[in-house]
């Protein structure tokens, strides 16, 4: 998918108008394994660029989430809490964490599919 | 095999047992308190008679694997065999009968056994002084980082970050961030060690120590050590030792004369005080002139042979725990360091690094080995040659507990991938290390030839392996209120 | 094995170690046989003081009590006290559903949905629970209304310090108040009024954590049932000797809404292929091994064996056993402190206030009362006024099964010689 944009700290992002949807990458979900829970953010909240918005863990590891823009949280994946599976089976579908409304303009390092396949490629040995 | 809870088995026909009547005059709890006071509900204890209880217990031991019969060779972990005279030593009523608010005057041979573990630890590593109050390794690697912390404010320097390398113990950053330090990450090298660039750039006068063991996860030993302490103590920052690896040295070097000012000591490691499962353990912290001050009261005091505590210690941190530490423990460490001596414990250190250095060589064919030997007390090697063959180190370890043996530690270090990390120890006689050898090979064969198998094991205990990720979800179903079922404890049926 | 190793010495597996680093000798003795070493050892016990237990009145968080010798039985299967910490499910699971009991029976007790597999002592279970609530709340100070134990006070300080919270004596909460800490029964051995002060900390949106004893909850509204949202304790009573004051073991238990902020490890069932129950660690991602820096704590095991303990303590008791030492301990607190009353100028300290088998009692020149019972070998109340300034010639006296009618007795008439 052209238009989806991925950050180092492997989220990915999509943007319609001002609507930003996002989730974690495939590569992200194949190194956590089955994930079992997800911390999420509470809709109306305002994150920073990279601020912390909550957690994705599995049995043998966690890890936080950031927020690849800026903006107010204006939806979450209330699927997820029952089902966390859904982003190892389908993160760039079913399996998305978070809407945003976009304040402001997309960050400028956001990485293409082909620089952040160089920094999975860099991170797997 | 598996056994039912104590709960399952309660049966209401089970009376209480016989205790003593009150014999006494007085009225009944419900006389005297308000209805507000008293418990609605009796707490749904198991009603059970004695030899219920005693075969209940008995067949949940045999569940398990222990060092008593079991080679354990866990990685960190120091798994010797546990002399079954500390565990006479510690019952005795003279030790086991105090009350920790007696008079000093009443419990002088506790103090001076306090006294003399003190004075035998600083010996082994080399310090001033040693607290013995904290209950673990981790709760001492935080006590210790609160002095340190103490000691900088003491000077007007409010240091804000501790230095971790990648290949530490979890609870290095854990309890750094717990004293509301900054953690900052420093890399190996290529050779496993520390790497001193990495460690230039990141020191600076914001630096309140560095956490390090050494030798280091890897089993190797930090060569530039002298180097390492030079450079911290030159931008003020101090040196804190991770005392999970002193098996490798006592005897032989001192964390002190590597320029350590703060050493935690693990007794349920080195000085085979028993792991019970998990705890109790007992994490002393020794320290240099300069931290003295800091460590927390009450210290044990000796004055013309009488021994006293002595609360009043002005810089302090304070308390980190309840009384005085684990003192049944504290029994047990010295029970081993009398019976050992300097020369046993050194033997015990150059016998450890033996066996280490021996179990590596036997399996070196078998295992990727990530970084040259000779190693200390323990090496670390990795399955990753296995991958081929869809083998990860979970199998390995699984398998060897259908071998009899407990298995070694999986993926840690982090910095190792399909990391196993062995632990001989110098309890464990050379036929048990060959026997083990022998078993890693056997089991690498299998890879081969029925991998399958491996992905398959343990298939001769209460137990095969237990489906942790489906176990999570329900738990978190239940925490988000999906699920009645709580996971984490046993509830009755709803009637 | 040098051989096999490809070495000619010994001092070749130890070339990593600068040659200015390397020692001679520990300066320590040379080693002993085991009977020198038990002579060495049994002669340091024989230096110190062991009063009977009918004879103990000293309290003040560690108690003398009747001990099944069914729990040393099993303390002292190698099975169990040999072990390590329960990493390899399969070949643990005697540890493991020992835990998984234990963290129920806890929960019993406590009337609340989960415990954990327990802690090092009291006095750090109130610390974990304080550093729970800030989290939970993001408020930075905690509220201590009455006679918390002042050890447990002190570690509580020394914990809050390090992560930046403000410890207040205080019986008012307010917008910045994390938790309010309330002990029950209070060090002095009296009941607070714990649903208030639960309240209280409910309107100031902070949470109530309250610090049992385990042995009252037997007669006691537990924690659960006037709404505390976090309850631990000392467990020291449940099975374990005194020994010098360690090692003893913490509990601590909570609503499940706070269960993900738990320290320390749980122990939950899970399944194998062939549908067997076994027992695991669970939620492990909020540990340190994993998370680090931000995991909940960074405490790393538990005090198992302790625990242990406590749990062949609560199953042999059951609920009317436990009951009935409760109020055995209750009668004959109630009957001595009548007596001790009745002494010439003997009062108790907080007429208005009940307690169950712990209790304050003003009396003129106390440290020479301690001395004099010393003296007739009897370990006699213990002196308050060590912590609390306004509590001159204030000593707590604790009554408990092992203190029979004539240990009474014989306490009394030792005070009135």
């Amino acid at each position: 998918m052209a238009d989806r944009r991925y950050t180092k700290t492997h989220e990915w992002v999509t943007v319609d108008g001002k609507t930003v949807t996002v989730g974690i990458t495939d590569y992200a979900q194949s190194q956590l394994g089955d994930v079992v829970f997800l911390e999420l953010p509470s809709p109306g909240r305002t994150l920073g660029v990279r601020e912390s918005f909550g957690v994705v863990e599995s049995v043998k590891a966690a890890s936080d989430l950031y927020s690849p823009v800026a903006g107010k949280v204006s939806a979450v994946n209330e699927k997820l809490s029952a089902k966390p599976e859904l982003v190892n089976s389908d993160p760039y579908g079913d399996g998305w964490i978070m809407k945003l409304e976009l304040t402001g303009e997309l960050p400028p390092d956001l990485l293409d599919e082909a620089e952040y396949k160089k920094v999975t490629e860099a991170g797997a040995h | 095999m598996t056994e039912p809870l104590s709960f399952e088995k309660s049966r209401g026909s089970a009376g209480p047992p016989r205790l003593p009547d009150a014999n006494v005059t007085a009225p009944e709890p419900s006389q005297l308190l308000g209805p507000e006071h008293i418990r609605s509900k009796a707490p749904g204890l198991p009603r059970l008679s004695e030899p219920e209880i005693m075969r209940h217990y008995s067949r949940l031991a045999s569940m398990n694997y222990s060092i008593s019969e079991q080679f354990y060779p866990l990685g960190s972990c120091t798994m010797k065999y546990n002399p079954v005279v500390n565990e006479t030593a510690a019952a005795l009523p003279g030790f086991a009968g105090l009350h920790p608010y007696q008079d000093e005057d009443s419990v002088q041979g506790a103090l001076e056994l306090m006294w003399r573990l003190e004075r035998a630890l600083s010996a082994v590593v080399g310090v001033e002084r040693v607290t013995l109050q904290p209950a673990a390794g981790a709760h001492g690697e935080w006590t210790a980082l609160r002095m340190i912390q103490a000691y900088h404010h003491s000077r007007g320097d409010a240091r804000t970050e501790v230095l971790v390398p990648d290949s530490a113990h979890g609870t290095n950053p854990a309890s750094a961030a717990l004293s509301g330090f900054h953690v900052v990450e420093v890399r190996s090298g290529r050779d496993g060690r520390i790497s001193l660039a990495d460690l230039e750039s990141k020191l600076s006068p914001s630096v309140a120590a560095l956490m390090l063991t050494n030798p280091n996860t890897l089993g190797l030993f930090e060569r530039q050590i002298l180097d390492i302490a030079e450079m911290v103590h030159a931008t003020g920052a101090m040196l804190y030792y991770d005392g999970a690896n002193l098996n490798a040295f006592m005897g032989i070097c001192r964390p002190g004369d590597m320029g350590f000012d703060a050493v935690h000591m693990n007794l349920h490691k080195t000085f085979t005080t028993p792991h019970g499962g998990g705890g109790p353990g007992a994490g002393p912290v020794g320290v240099k002139a300069d931290l003295v001050p800091f460590l927390p009261t009450p210290t044990v005091e000796r004055t013309n042979g009488h021994l006293t505590l002595d609360f009043k210690r002005p810089k302090s941190i304070g308390r980190v725990r309840t009384f005085y530490g684990n003192f049944g423990m504290l029994v047990r460490a010295y029970a081993y360091i009398v019976a050992m001596g300097g020369d046993g414990l050194t033997q015990a250190s150059r016998d450890a690094v033996l066996s280490a250095n021996y179990l590596r060589k036997q399996v070196e064919d078998d295992l990727e080995m990530p970084h040259d030997g000779p190693c200390m007390h323990e090496f670390v090697a990795s399955a990753r040659n296995l991958a081929q063959d869809g083998i990860k180190a979970l199998d390995i370890a699984k398998a060897l507990l259908d071998r009899d043996f407990y298995a070694p530690t999986v993926y840690f270090p982090l910095v190792v991938p399909e990391a196993i990390m062995v632990e001989p120890t110098e309890t464990e006689s050379k036929a048990t290390l060959d026997a083990f050898g022998a078993a890693i090979k056997e089991i690498v064969a299998q890879a081969k030839t029925n991998p399958q198998a491996l992905h398959d094991a343990p298939q001769t205990l209460p137990v095969g392996r237990l489906d942790e990720v489906a176990a999570a979800r329900r738990i978190n179903a239940y925490l988000q209120g999906q699920s009645d079922d709580p996971v984490l404890r046993w509830k009755a049926a709803e009637k | 094995m040098l051989a096999a190793i490809g070495v000619q010495s010994m001092d070749e597996l130890l070339l990593d170690i600068p040659s200015s680093l390397r020692i001679k000798a520990l300066e320590l003795p040379a080693g002993l046989s085991e009977f020198e070493t038990m002579a060495e050892i049994a002669s340091l016990a024989a230096r110190n003081r062991v009063f009977p237990d009918r004879l103990t009145f000293r309290g003040g968080g560690v108690y003398r009590r009747f001990i099944p010798a069914a729990v040393a039985a099993v303390t002292s299967k190698p099975e169990f006290y040999t072990a390590y910490t329960p990493y390899q499910p399969e070949a643990s699971q005697g540890t493991l559903q020992a835990i998984f009991e234990f963290q129920t029976l806890i929960a019993e007790l406590t009337a609340l949905d989960v415990a954990n597999a327990s802690l090092y002592d009291g006095a750090t279970a109130v610390a974990e629970a304080a550093m729970m609530a800030h989290v939970h709340t993001g408020r930075n100070e905690v509220v201590v209304p009455g006679y918390l134990h002042p050890e447990y006070m002190e570690v509580l300080r020394v914990f809050s310090e390090g992560r930046g919270i403000k410890v207040r004596r205080g019986t008012e909460p307010g917008p910045k108040t994390a938790a309010v800490i309330f002990q029950q029964p209070d060090f002095l051995g009296l009941l607070v009024d714990a649903r208030s002060l639960t309240e209280s900390a409910h309107a100031a949106g902070a949470l109530a954590i309250a610090c049992v004893d385990p042995i009252s909850l037997a007669i006691l509204a537990p924690p659960g049932e006037y709404g505390a949202d976090i309850a631990v304790g000392e467990g020291q009573q449940l099975g374990l000797s005194p020994s010098y004051g360690g090692p003893h073991v913490g509990f601590i238990s909570c609503r499940k809404e706070l269960v993900r902020r738990l320290p320390g490890r749980l122990v939950g069932t899970a399944y194998d292929k062939q549908g067997r129950r076994g027992f695991t660690l669970a939620l492990a991602a909020r540990e340190q091994h994993i998370r680090r820096e931000k995991a909940t704590s960074n405490i790393c095991t538990n005090h198992s064996l302790c625990a242990l303990a406590a749990s062949v303590y609560m199953t042999y008791m059951g609920p009317d056993g436990l009951r009935q030492v409760a109020e055995v301990s209750f009668k004959r607190a109630h009957a001595l402190s009548e007596r001790l009353a009745a002494l010439p100028g003997w009062e108790p300290a907080f007429p208005d206030r009940q307690f169950l088998n712990e209790f304050p009692m003003r009396v003129p020149k106390g440290p020479a009362v301690v001395r004099k019972l010393a003296r007739k070998g009897i370990l006699g109340p213990l002196d308050v006024h060590r912590w609390f300034r306004e509590l001159k010639g204030v000593l707590t006296f604790t009554c408990t099964e092992v203190n029979d009618p004539r240990a009474l007795d014989e306490l009394v008439a030792a005070l009135e010689s």
